[in-house]
């Protein structure tokens, strides 16, 4: 549903968004992960139509944004960052006017409106002023606004912004089941909400994307991905760490914790152990009295900060 | 038709939020309450003894609009780029023109409401004497076209703006400059001066083009005036707005 295809973004002598390509298919939900000030608002901005492209090009649906921007708005719902809305409106005033400009009328109107008031949860509010609203009700209003007549394609700018961890909950909820029939990118910076919500992420870093694929891909990435936690009584640290990276497949051994007897230390696979690696470490300590042994998944985080931090400190130095 | 709907969609917003706010009943108090006064004290309305409105009373219009027009346009683009519902606005399937106009239509029938309500005033001069009710007319189409002129050049003021106060400011200066133009001791001085320049800036004026109208006069030229500086100025916020998002 959308393409985009090597877009950029020029903001005077600075690159915001670098030869950035990728697409989403009905029935995928894509996060679009990256630090602050990464390009994240500045893509989104472009594929919707708000700001025109420097270089490359946005089809949504078929439609080129720039070339028939009508038609490929008509099936994109947005979700600005800050969710913004106009304050002198009721929350009904408001929806009424948006779904008049998506062009539903009458009953369709009618409906489209109840819909959204109802899968936002905005019955209590919906005769209150946009200004006297609280973040969360303003921010979902917001959002019911992105899908009152029921667009194919979403684009969220971080859709859980401000909101408390039961709206978060709801709202990534409404994105999963939404996801199974559109096709939705958002942006976080909150990694959790990748897991709970994507079939794929996109890491963007300094106007570039660093890596691209699902979830559980990207977690591979991580230096964890296959490390194995051992705790064990009774022995001195330095002995496992010795007698640790004497296994073909460890990296590196690190000791986590050492307290009343017990050692906890940490062993990374080198490249293609294949999570092998809890089998061979199990039997090097198999003479220990061992109190736990566990194989780490992944984690996104850790992964988020390897690709985006060594840059960031380099421009900092 | 989709882009006339599209426009009144827009217009309709926009009215309303002149409505929520005190904004629109203050500007028409203040509006009702500047023309009476000018009219019947500073105008001397009962003194000439005519039965004519030209004098008193739409001879203000330039001066009052000058402060006035600008602070009902100067929230129409500011407020959106403050708010940041310009994004929501331009990511609609509407094109930024039916958003420029539909904005500016609001705010001029806006206006037309205003200055129709100051309907007492010809009631008054035609309970007593006889007075041309056709160039009465005349006169107010030309002064809602004046106040069209000053209200586009606010637009292209709050287009640039994310504060309305210096949107504010900055359109009553230009507008001040369209009166001054055709001002008499002005154009006095021009004439000694630049003799050759005189006709060039005051064709410019808003004052030489809404004479016209206060005679009863409905000439093309006028008309055209006020419509291609509206015009101008629609086109002036578009490129302004475009500009501004391309970075």
């Amino acid at each position: 549903m959308i393409k985009v295809q090597n877009l950029a973004k020029v903001f005077g002598t600075k690159r915001a968004v670098d030869d950035v390509s990728f697409s989403i298919n009905r029935g995928e939900v894509l996060g679009f992960l990256g630090p602050n000030g990464a390009g994240k608002s500045t893509t989104m901005r472009m594929i919707t139509g708000f700001l025109p492209p420097s270089a490359g090009s946005v089809t949504v649906g078929g439609f080129d944004i720039v070339e028939h921007p009508i038609e490929a708005r008509r099936l994109i719902g947005y979700l600005p960052e800050n969710a913004p809305a106009y304050t002198d409106m009721t929350v009904y005033g408001f929806l009424h006017f948006t779904a008049e400009i998506r062009g539903l009328r009458g009953e369709a109107r009618k409906q489209a409106v109840n819909r959204v008031v109802e899968m936002c949860f905005l019955g209590s509010v919906l005769h209150q002023s946009v200004e006297t609203l609280s973040k969360g009700y303003r921010h979902r209003t917001c959002f019911a606004q992105s899908i009152i007549h029921d667009p194919d394609v979403l684009v969220l700018d971080e859709p859980t912004d401000g909101l408390d961890p039961n709206q978060k909950h709801e709202v990534r909820q409404l994105i999963r089941r939404m996801g199974e029939k559109k096709a939705i990118i958002f942006s976080t910076h909150i990694l959790e909400e990748v897991d709970a919500v994507c079939s794929r992420a996109i890491i963007i870093d300094r106007g570039k994307i660093v890596a691209n694929g699902t979830p559980q891909e990207l977690r591979q990435k991580s230096e964890w991905a296959g490390a194995v936690t051992l705790r064990v009584r009774g022995v001195a640290s330095s002995t496992v760490t010795t007698k640790l990276y004497q296994v073909p497949l460890v990296k590196r051994v690190t000791v986590v914790d050492e307290k009343d007897g017990h050692v906890t230390v940490r062993a990374f696979p080198k490249g293609g152990a294949n999570g092998a690696l809890a089998q061979a470490v199990g039997e090097a300590a198999h003479e220990w009295q061992i109190e736990q042994l566990q194989a780490e998944e992944g984690r996104l985080d850790e992964v988020f900060r390897s690709i985006t931090m060594p840059d960031t400190a380099k421009e900092g130095a | 038709m989709n882009a006339c709907r599209n426009v009144w969609t827009i217009t309709k917003r926009e009215l309303g939020a002149y409505f929520t706010s005190p904004l629109a009943y203050v500007f028409i108090v203040i509006f009702l309450l500047l023309s009476g006064f000018f009219t019947f004290f500073v105008g001397g309305f009962f003194e000439r003894q005519e039965a004519s409105l030209v004098r008193p009373f739409f001879d203000w219009h330039p001066w009052f609009y000058l402060f006035l027009v600008p602070a009902v346009g100067m929230r129409l683009w500011a407020e959106e780029r403050r708010v940041g519902t310009i994004e929501l606005l331009l990511t609609m399937p509407i094109t930024a023109w039916q958003a420029i106009v539909g904005k500016f239509l609001a705010s001029w029938l806006f206006l037309a409401l205003a200055l129709v309500l100051t309907f007492p005033v010809v009631i008054t001069v035609n309970y007593l004497g006889h007075p041309d009710n056709g160039v009465i007319l005349t006169a107010y189409v030309g002064s809602w076209l004046m106040a069209g002129a000053y209200l586009a050049i606010s637009c292209i003021t709050s287009a640039l703006t994310r504060s309305q106060v210096v949107s504010f400011i900055i359109s009553l200066v230009v507008c001040l400059f369209l009166i001054l133009a055709g001002f008499p001791p002005v154009i006095n001085v021009l004439e000694q001066v630049a003799p050759r320049l005189t006709d060039l800036v005051t064709s410019f004026s808003v004052i030489t083009h809404f004479e016209g109208f206060q005679k009863g006069v409905l000439d093309s030229r006028d008309v055209l005036f006020f419509l291609s500086v509206i015009g101008f100025s629609l086109f002036t916020t578009s490129v302004i707005l475009r500009t501004h998002r391309a970075g």
